[in-house]
């Protein structure tokens, strides 16, 4: 049996239990997810765009999924702290899939800005979910109408016209589980016309010896000259699979800017589509991987320029070491709309053991002439003459190779917009690179 | 001590070729050596083999640096016993600031003597006090090591590092190349300032003009892997005038 038909059988099996523990709108979009998903498969490794990471593998293990909506225990404050120090946010957390507002949340949240469960979401703000659930994720997508039929809950982020945020909101998913879970979550961000926040998701893993599966789909909408910064930082355990696929769209005007930080995680997938519809928008979209051990890390993007006058830039790097391995598939495609498109994409890897792999595939697709667009990807070594210079300063060979991989980082670390996130970052990313780990349960909540 | 550095009949190469072919050299401390000799001589390879870059192998010979056996320490070790390498093309390191590249290596060497750290502000002090000595940009300290520096910045930037470190053997290679005159002179003058009683110096020149600023105790002239000459600063003067072809004549016909 197909990794797909036992979660089709689950569904199957249980179409009242998911519709019950879920939300009228997101329920009712199963049917048709069912529908497209009749004739599909998982893409696995003889798929297109799929050459190093299969969805299929990914999801053949016996997960459980907690459709009835057991409430799982997790002691958050004793599993698990997070936080970023002088960052004051909003925070939620999701535990597996499952919305779990902090006390003070609602009393905290700004007049015109919403975060909450996304079922919840299906009584008390129907419009919004309604106008946006699932516009913008196709259902011919096969992980993603697989996410549609099971997804039972999320965050759903609402921000109204012309309200601007003043502190970042949060929402750290967590797994917790006595056994191997499944978690299909799904995350909806409208930003309505005018609306700027700053967003920043952090995945954790409470309990390091268990298998966990985290299916994500996340809408982001960006209406008229919205601006939203989405910060998305990765520390699970090697454990862990973990399949993002993110669609935004942006209006006139807009700006949009996504960072996904892998520091630790075992397999991830994170697929990135950006289409840009309307005049005068700026995306920047940026990656960083931190791979040790057997981790592998897959970044897939594909920014589609469909108006005038707009900019996108993608930076991508790679650090692998041990036996870590990477991939990375960037695409921009220019329509014969858009005239005038700055598009810009780099890769760049560095290669720090005999043993790491990484395979990229930088890819341009031009329908106007009037452009300005280049792409490139290197994938190297650590610079010996470096290395040497900096050991005949009598900087040990290991701490040299530390500072070398850091100084590589700085640039996609400097996106961050946010002064205290990009200073916790780039601790985070000193002291991994130095080889300590979880850093982020150290911290004070 | 009596010799810093006793190199004994050292072979070595590249890739299988052998460019070191039989080298001789004491120094004593308060001494400066001058090693001169035309392109592709062996004279970067020596002061690369010395300071244990990688790309080199040593083929045969030993050396001893403060009584210990040179070719057996990592480079960090050589630095820490006080080897320095001024290097002809200093390493430029994009995202590295130069801050935080010399505190790691003053704090590295500290380790390694058993001290604790450098306070940030005896660091800074530090740092201050050794920048007067080259007149170095209080600027180029927030900027990444050698990135953008101008040519005669690096190699200021190099002597600076010099006197951060305080060794007790530096090997300047071909510190005057790229220089213009006044930036040669402040490099110079920041290398007699370090001189002291205990230190030594290897000048490694194509020309005679740096030894106008840094007076050699001895010259020698290195020609196809070996020092075929030694002399005192007579020597140097005598090559800038002849040029190096009568050593050549001489050693070819031998």
């Amino acid at each position: 049996m197909s990794a797909l038909q036992q979660y089709l059988d689950l569904y199957d099996a249980h179409r009242k239990e998911i519709d019950a523990g879920s939300g009228s709108t997101l329920n009712s979009l199963r049917p048709a997810a069912r529908e497209a998903l009749s004739d599909k498969h998982l893409p696995s490794r003889g798929d297109e765009g799929f050459e190093k990471t299969s969805i299929d593998a990914m999801m053949t293990p016996d997960f459980g999924i907690n459709f009835l909506r057991t409430p799982i225990e997790a002691d958050l404050r004793s599993t698990f702290k997070c936080g970023v120090p002088n960052i004051s946010t909003r925070l939620a957390l999701v535990v597996n899939d499952m919305f779990v507002p902090t006390d003070t949340l609602a009393a905290n949240l700004p007049q015109g800005v919403t975060l909450m469960s996304l079922a919840k979401a299906c009584e008390e703000m129907p419009q919004v979910v309604e106008k946006h659930y699932g516009k913008i994720a196709p259902l011919n997508d096969p992980g993603t109408a697989l996410n549609t039929l099971l997804a039972q809950d999320g965050v759903l982020i609402h921000v109204a016209r012309s309200v601007e945020l003043d502190r970042p909101l949060q929402v750290v998913n967590i797994f917790s589980a006595p056994l191997p879970l499944a978690a299909f979550r799904r995350v909806l961000i409208v930003m309505e016309e005018g609306a700027k926040a700053q967003v920043l998701f952090c995945d954790h893993t409470a309990d390091p010896e268990r298998a966990y599966l985290a299916s994500q789909v996340v809408e982001v909408y960006c209406d008229t000259r919205a601006e939203l910064d989405l910060y998305d930082l990765e520390e699970s355990s090697s454990l862990t699979s973990r399949y993002s696929q993110l669609y935004a769209a942006q209006a006139e005007g807009s700006r949009l800017l996504v960072n996904g930080s892998t520091l630790t995680a075992g397999c991830t997938r994170n697929e990135y589509n950006i289409s840009i519809d309307g005049p005068g928008c700026d995306c920047r979209l940026a990656g960083m991987v931190i791979g040790t051990g057997k981790m592998h890390v897959d970044n897939s993007s594909q920014v589609t320029h469909a108006a005038q006058r707009c900019k996108s830039d993608q930076l991508f790097k790679y650090a692998l070491s041990d036996e870590a391995t990477g991939a990375f598939e960037g695409s921009i495609t220019v329509t014969p709309n858009g005239a005038f498109t700055e598009a810009y994409q780099s890769n760049r890897n560095i290669l720090a053991s005999p043993d790491a792999r990484m395979h990229t595939k930088p890819q341009l697709l031009i329908f106007n002439d009037d452009v300005k667009c280049s792409h490139g990807a290197t994938t190297g070594q650590l610079d010996q003459q470096a290395l040497f210079y900096m050991r005949t300063r009598g900087i040990p060979l290991q701490e040299a190779r530390t500072m070398l991989m850091q100084a590589f980082m700085v640039d996609v670390i400097d996106t961050v917009r946010l002064d205290s996130l990009r200073d916790r970052l780039r601790h985070l990313v000193d002291a991994r690179f130095a080889g300590q780990k979880a850093m982020c349960a150290d911290c004070p909540l | 001590m009596d010799i810093l550095l006793k190199v004994n009949d050292l072979h070595a190469g590249i890739e299988g070729k052998e460019i070191l072919k039989g080298i001789n050299l004491e120094v004593r401390p308060g001494e400066v050596h001058a090693i001169m000799g035309p392109n592709g001589s062996g004279k970067s390879t020596l002061s690369g083999v010395l300071a244990g870059d990688p790309r080199f192998t040593v083929t045969g010979g030993t050396a001893e640096f403060v009584g210990k056996p040179l070719l057996d320490l990592s480079p960090e070790d050589r630095s820490h016993e006080g080897l320095f390498l001024s290097f002809q093309y200093p390493v430029e390191i994009p995202g590295v600031s130069m801050v935080n590249f010399m505190r790691a290596a003053v704090n590295a060497k500290r380790k390694y003597l058993h001290e604790e750290p450098l306070s940030a502000s005896d660091f800074l002090k530090l740092m201050r006090q050794k920048r007067a000595i080259v007149e170095l940009d209080n600027k180029l300290a927030s900027r990444s090591v050698n990135e953008g520096f101008s040519g005669g910045e690096k190699k200021r930037n190099e002597i600076f590092q010099m006197a951060v470190l305080e060794p007790r053997l530096a090997i300047l290679d071909e510190t005057d190349s790229g220089l213009d005159i006044d930036a040669l002179r402040i490099v110079a003058s920041g290398v007699n300032k370090l001189k002291t009683t205990e230190n030594a110096t290897i000048v490694i020149t194509h020309y005679q003009r740096l030894l106008d600023y840094i007076r050699p105790d001895f010259v020698h002239v290195l020609y196809k892997g070996r020092i075929v000459k030694t002399g005192g600063p007579d020597l140097a003067l005598e090559l800038e005038e002849k040029g190096y072809d009568w050593i050549k004549a001489e050693e070819d016909n031998r």
